[in-house]
C-alpha cells in the first residue's frame, strides 16, 4: 500500500463525510499528533457547517446544556447554558481512545437520534489494547489509519461538495447493490448489520461526488474497500464455500440490464474480496483478541483505593467550591452558609430577594469511593517447571476468578512462554472469556520471566490511568532463563527478571506470588522479595488453600 | 424527536418482538433484558414499540404522567389539569447518569434563587406508565441499577434526601440491553428481570439483506416508509388492545399452575418469581393470540423468555441456558 493511495482514501472518506455527515456518522482517524495528523485536521477545518471540538472529559451540561448556577444566583433566575450538541454540527472529539463509556453511551444516542451530527473520532492510542470504544467505532462508517509521511489530504472545492449533497437524493441504486455488500460484508464475518447500511450511504456519497446519476460497480467497490476492513474479523473463506452473490432476488437483476448498465451480479466477487482482503491490517489476527473485549470503565465501589469523588460514595462534609458541571452542589450546606448574612445583604437592589446568595456561599458535595481493583493474573506457562504444574495453577486462577466476580474485581490474563508474553485478556468483567482464554493456554518453551513483569506493569500504568487499583498475582517457578533480549542466558535473564521486579515496585504494583514449583525454592522468593509481594508456595492439590491464601494476601 | 421505525418492519427477532409486546400487554411482566451482539436492533425495536403502542390518556402539567387530576402527588404545582393525549413515554436512561436525575432530587435552583423547598422530579418520574430504557444495562453502575430495579419492582419511587420525604408512582416496564462480552449482570439482578432474551445477528444472507433494504428505503424516506407499514403495525396494535382487554377472563387452571411448578423445580429456577412470570407471560401471550384458555403450548413458548436467567449457574459457566430450558420443558411435558 503506497502513501499515495493511502492519502487518496482519507481524500474520498472525507469529502463523502463531508457530503452525507448525518448518513455517514463521521470516521475515526488514528494516529498520534504528527504531520499526518497535522494535514488531516487542515483538511477538516475546511468541511462546511459548524464544527466544534470536544474532549473526553467533557460533561453533559458542556455537551448538552445546563443550568449556569453563577449566571442564574447574579440574576435571581434560572440562566441555561446551550450545549455544545443543540445544533447539528460536525463534533470532532479529541484523544478518542480515553472516551469513558458514559459519554460513548451519549454520543451513540446522540448519533442514533438522526439529527444531521457527525463525529470525528482522533484516536492517539500507543497500542492495540487502547482504542475508541467499539459502541461508537459500530456506528461511524470509516476508520482511518493513515502512514507517518505527512501528504496534504486535499477536499473537493465547497461548490463542489455543494453540488454533490444536492444530487445526493437523486442517486439511483442498482438493485443488487444491496446483495453484494452484504455477501461481502459476511464474507468478511462483519456481524453488524450497520456496516452495510454505511457502505450502501457511502457509495451513494461518493456517486454523488463523481456527479453520476447512479451507484456504479466502482462506487460500490470503494465503499466496501472504505467501510469494511477495520470491521473484518477473518478473512474470507475459499471459494469453495462461497455464497452465489447471485443466489438471493434473481428477479431483480433483470432491471439493472434494462437500464443498460452492467448487472453487478456479473461482478467478479472474488476481485473485491481481493480488494478488501489488501486493506486489511496485517497484524489483524492479533487485534481480534483485543477487539473482542474492551475495559469497561472504572465504575468504583470495588476494593481497590480510596479516592475521593463528588458523585457516589460515603459522604464526606463539603466544602466551599466553584459550582460547575463536575461538581454536585449541597444545597442545604449551601443555604446553611448563606443564611447569617441575608439581613446584610438584603440592601440596595436586592431589597426585595427573599434570598441573596452568593457564589462564595456554595457548597460542594464531596464522597469517599474505592476504585475497582484489576488483578493482573501472570501466568508462567514456559516448559521448565510449569508443565507438571500449570494445570494445578490454571485450576487455582480458576478459583479465583470466581471470588473476582462475586467482588466485582476486574481481570486480565497474560501468559509468558517462550520468547515473549501474550495478552489473553485485556482487563474485562466477563469470566466466561477469562475462563475459556486460560483453558486454551497452553504449555512449553522458555521462561522469559521478564518479559512477562515487564508487560505486567504496562498493563498497570495502563489501568492506573483508567483508574483502577491494579494488583498482581504471578504464577511462575522463578526459574528464568530467557532475557529481555530474548537470547537464551540464565544468569542474564534472573538479572533482568529482579532488575524489572524492582521497577514495578517502585511503581507500587502490589501484589502475591505463587510459586509453582515442585518444590518450593530460593528463585522464586528472591523475585517476591524484589518485587514486594507476598511469597505463597502452591501446596500440593489443594486448589481451594491457594486461592484462599491468595486472597487473604491481598487484602492484608 | 425524529421518526422511528416501524414495529412491524424489522426483519426476524421474533423472540424480542415477542417479549416487548408481552410487556406491552401485560406492563406487570416485569421488564425486558435483551442479550446480544451490537447492531442486532435492540434499540430499534424498543424505540419502534414506543410508536406502536396505543397513546395514554393523562393530566396535561403532571409530572408523574398521572391518569386522573386527583392521582397527581401533591408535591407537584399542576396549573393545567385538563387531560391529553400523550404517546406512551420511553425514557432513555444513559450509562453515566447520576442518581439525582434518575430519583429526582431538591430543586436547586429554586431552593438557590428563591429559597423555596421544591422536588424536581427525575427521570423514574418521566417514566412513570412507559418504558425504561437502558442500553448496556451491564455497564451502568451498580447503585443505580440496584436502585431501578427496586423501584420497577415495588412501583413506587420513595425519595428520602435533602430534607426532601417524597413518593410518587413510578410503574415503568424496564427494558435493558447489552453485551455479555463487556461485562455481566450479577444474578440477583438478573432475577429481577422478568423476562430475558437473547440476540444474535442474522446469519441468513437474505434476512441480512432484507434489513440493510429496509433501514436503507427508511433512511431515503421515512414518511412514505413509515406509511408503507401502518397497517402491519394497526395490527399488531388492535392485537395488544384486544389482549388487554382479554388478560382478565383468562384463568389460570390447577393443571397449568402445576406445570408451571414442575418446570420450575424440573430446572431448579431459584425462588418464585420464576413462577409467577412464567404464568403472567403465558397469560399475556394467550391474551395475544386471541385464546380462550392458557395451554401448555403458551407455556413452552415463554417458557424460555422467563426462566433462562433464573438458572442457577456457575458465573464461569458458558453454556447456553435456553437451551436447557427447552430441553427440559420438551422432558417434562413430554
Amino acid at each position: 500500500m503506497t502513501t499515495g493511495a493511502d492519502t487518496a482514501r482519507t481524500q474520498r472518506a472525507l469529502a463523502a463525510l463531508a457530503v452525507d455527515p448525518g448518513g455517514l456518522k463521521g470516521l475515526t482517524f488514528r494516529a498520534r499528533m504528527g504531520p499526518a495528523r497535522q494535514a488531516f485536521e487542515t483538511a477538516l477545518r475546511k468541511l462546511s457547517g459548524p464544527q466544534r471540538r470536544i474532549h473526553p472529559a467533557i460533561t453533559d451540561d458542556q455537551l448538552f446544556g445546563g443550568l449556569n448556577i453563577a449566571a442564574s444566583l447574579a440574576e435571581g433566575r434560572p440562566v441555561r447554558d446551550a450545549g455544545l450538541a443543540e445544533q447539528p454540527s460536525t463534533l470532532t472529539l479529541t484523544m478518542a481512545e480515553r472516551t469513558p463509556s458514559g459519554l460513548a453511551a451519549r454520543l451513540a444516542q446522540l448519533l442514533d437520534a438522526d439529527r444531521g451530527h457527525a463525529l470525528i473520532l482522533l484516536d492517539e492510542a500507543a497500542s492495540a489494547d487502547e482504542g475508541a470504544p467499539q459502541a461508537l467505532l459500530d456506528r461511524l462508517a470509516f476508520h482511518i489509519e493513515p502512514p507517518e509521511a505527512a501528504t496534504p489530504v486535499r477536499l473537493p472545492a465547497a461548490a463542489d461538495l455543494d453540488a454533490a449533497r444536492k444530487r445526493l437524493p437523486r442517486v439511483s441504486l442498482p438493485d443488487d447493490a444491496l446483495p453484494l455488500l452484504v455477501t461481502l460484508a459476511a464474507r468478511f464475518g462483519i456481524h453488524s448489520l450497520r456496516a452495510p447500511s454505511l457502505a450502501l450511504r457511502a457509495a451513494r456519497a461518493l456517486a454523488a461526488l463523481d456527479a453520476e446519476p447512479a451507484v456504479t460497480q466502482d462506487h460500490l467497490q470503494e465503499a466496501a474497500e472504505l467501510v469494511y476492513p477495520s470491521r473484518a474479523t477473518m478473512m474470507p473463506a475459499e471459494a469453495e464455500d462461497e455464497t452465489p452473490p447471485d443466489a438471493p432476488e434473481p428477479d431483480q437483476s433483470d432491471n439493472a440490464d434494462e437500464n443498460g448498465e452492467q448487472s453487478l451480479t456479473d461482478l467478479p466477487d472474488d476481485i473485491l474480496v481481493s480488494a478488501i482482503a489488501a486493506l486489511l491490517p496485517t497484524d489483524i489476527l492479533d487485534r481480534l483478541a483485543a477487539k473482542s473485549t474492551r475495559p469497561a470503565n472504572a465504575a468504583g465501589s470495588g476494593a481497590g483505593d480510596r479516592r475521593r469523588g463528588n458523585r457516589r460514595g460515603r459522604p464526606l462534609p463539603s466544602r466551599p467550591g466553584r459550582p460547575s458541571a463536575q461538581s454536585r452542589i449541597d444545597p442545604i450546606a449551601t443555604l446553611r452558609a448563606a443564611a447569617p448574612w441575608q439581613t446584610l445583604r438584603r440592601t440596595g437592589r436586592n431589597a426585595d430577594r427573599a434570598l441573596v446568595i452568593l457564589p462564595s456561599d456554595i457548597r460542594i458535595k464531596r464522597f469517599e469511593d474505592r476504585s475497582d481493583r484489576l488483578l493482573i493474573f501472570t501466568v508462567d506457562a514456559s516448559g521448565s517447571a510449569a508443565v507438571a504444574r500449570l494445570a494445578e495453577a490454571k485450576g487455582a486462577v480458576e478459583l479465583m476468578l470466581a471470588q473476582a466476580y462475586a467482588r466485582r474485581d476486574q481481570v486480565a490474563l497474560l501468559a509468558f512462554r517462550g520468547t515473549g508474553t501474550e495478552t489473553l485478556l485485556p482487563p474485562t468483567r466477563s469470566l466466561v472469556q477469562a475462563k475459556r482464554r486460560l483453558a486454551s493456554l497452553p504449555g512449553g518453551g522458555g521462561t522469559p520471566l521478564a518479559s512477562g513483569l515487564m508487560a505486567a506493569g504496562d498493563l498497570g500504568q495502563l489501568a492506573r490511568g483508567r483508574g483502577l487499583t491494579p494488583m498482581l498475582v504471578l504464577l511462575t517457578d522463578g526459574r528464568a532463563n530467557i532475557p529481555l533480549s530474548g537470547e537464551p542466558d540464565r544468569a542474564t535473564a534472573n538479572d533482568d527478571a529482579t532488575r524489572i521486579a524492582a521497577s514495578l515496585r517502585q511503581q507500587g504494583l502490589s501484589g502475591v506470588l505463587v510459586d509453582t514449583s515442585n518444590r518450593p525454592n530460593d528463585a522464586a522468593r528472591t523475585i517476591a522479595a524484589a518485587l514486594g509481594a507476598r511469597y505463597l508456595a502452591l501446596p500440593r492439590a489443594d486448589a481451594q488453600g491457594i486461592s484462599t491464601a491468595v486472597t487473604s494476601a491481598l487484602e492484608a | 424527536m425524529s421518526l422511528a421505525f416501524p414495529f412491524s418492519a424489522i426483519v426476524g427477532q421474533d423472540t424480542m418482538k415477542q417479549a416487548l409486546i408481552l410487556t406491552a400487554i401485560d406492563p406487570g411482566l416485569g421488564g425486558v433484558l435483551v442479550f446480544g451482539d451490537r447492531g442486532t436492533g435492540k434499540s430499534t425495536a424498543v424505540r419502534a414499540l414506543a410508536a406502536l403502542l396505543p397513546p395514554i390518556t393523562a393530566v396535561k402539567d403532571c409530572p408523574v404522567n398521572s391518569e386522573r387530576p386527583e392521582d397527581c402527588p401533591d408535591w407537584a404545582t399542576v396549573p393545567d389539569t385538563d387531560l391529553v393525549e400523550r404517546p406512551t413515554p420511553v425514557v432513555d436512561l444513559p450509562l453515566g447518569v447520576t442518581e439525582d436525575r434518575v430519583t429526582g432530587a431538591l430543586d436547586i435552583e429554586r431552593a438557590l434563587t428563591k429559597g423555596e423547598k421544591a422536588f424536581e422530579p427525575g427521570l423514574l418520574a418521566r417514566a412513570n406508565r412507559g418504558y425504561l430504557y437502558i442500553d448496556e444495562v451491564n455497564l451502568l453502575e451498580d447503585h443505580i441499577v440496584d436502585l431501578l430495579l427496586d423501584v420497577a419492582q415495588s412501583g413506587v419511587n420513595a425519595v428520602e434526601r435533602e430534607g426532601l420525604s417524597i413518593r410518587h408512582p413510578a410503574r415503568f416496564v424496564l427494558v435493558g440491553s447489552g453485551n455479555p462480552e463487556e461485562g455481566e449482570l450479577r444474578p440477583q439482578l438478573l432475577d429481577r428481570f422478568g423476562l430475558s432474551v437473547e440476540v444474535a445477528s442474522p446469519t441468513d444472507i437474505d434476512e441480512r439483506i432484507e434489513v440493510v433494504r429496509r433501514r436503507d428505503a427508511f433512511d431515503m424516506d421515512r414518511e412514505g416508509f413509515i406509511a408503507k407499514w401502518q397497517p402491519e403495525d394497526a395490527k399488531i396494535r388492535d392485537a395488544i388492545l384486544a389482549g388487554r382487554a382479554a388478560l382478565r377472563k383468562l384463568e389460570a387452571t390447577d393443571a397449568i399452575l402445576r406445570d408451571c411448578a414442575t418446570l420450575a423445580v424440573a430446572l431448579g429456577a431459584d425462588g418464585l418469581r420464576g413462577e409467577l412470570t412464567l404464568l403472567r407471560a403465558a397469560r399475556a401471550l394467550a391474551a395475544y393470540e386471541g385464546d380462550a384458555a392458557i395451554t401448555r403450548d403458551h407455556l413452552a413458548t415463554v417458557a424460555p423468555l422467563a426462566l433462562s436467567h433464573r438458572l442457577r449457574r456457575d458465573p464461569l459457566d458458558e453454556a447456553g441456558s435456553t437451551t436447557r430450558v427447552t430441553r427440559t420443558v420438551a422432558e417434562t411435558f413430554g
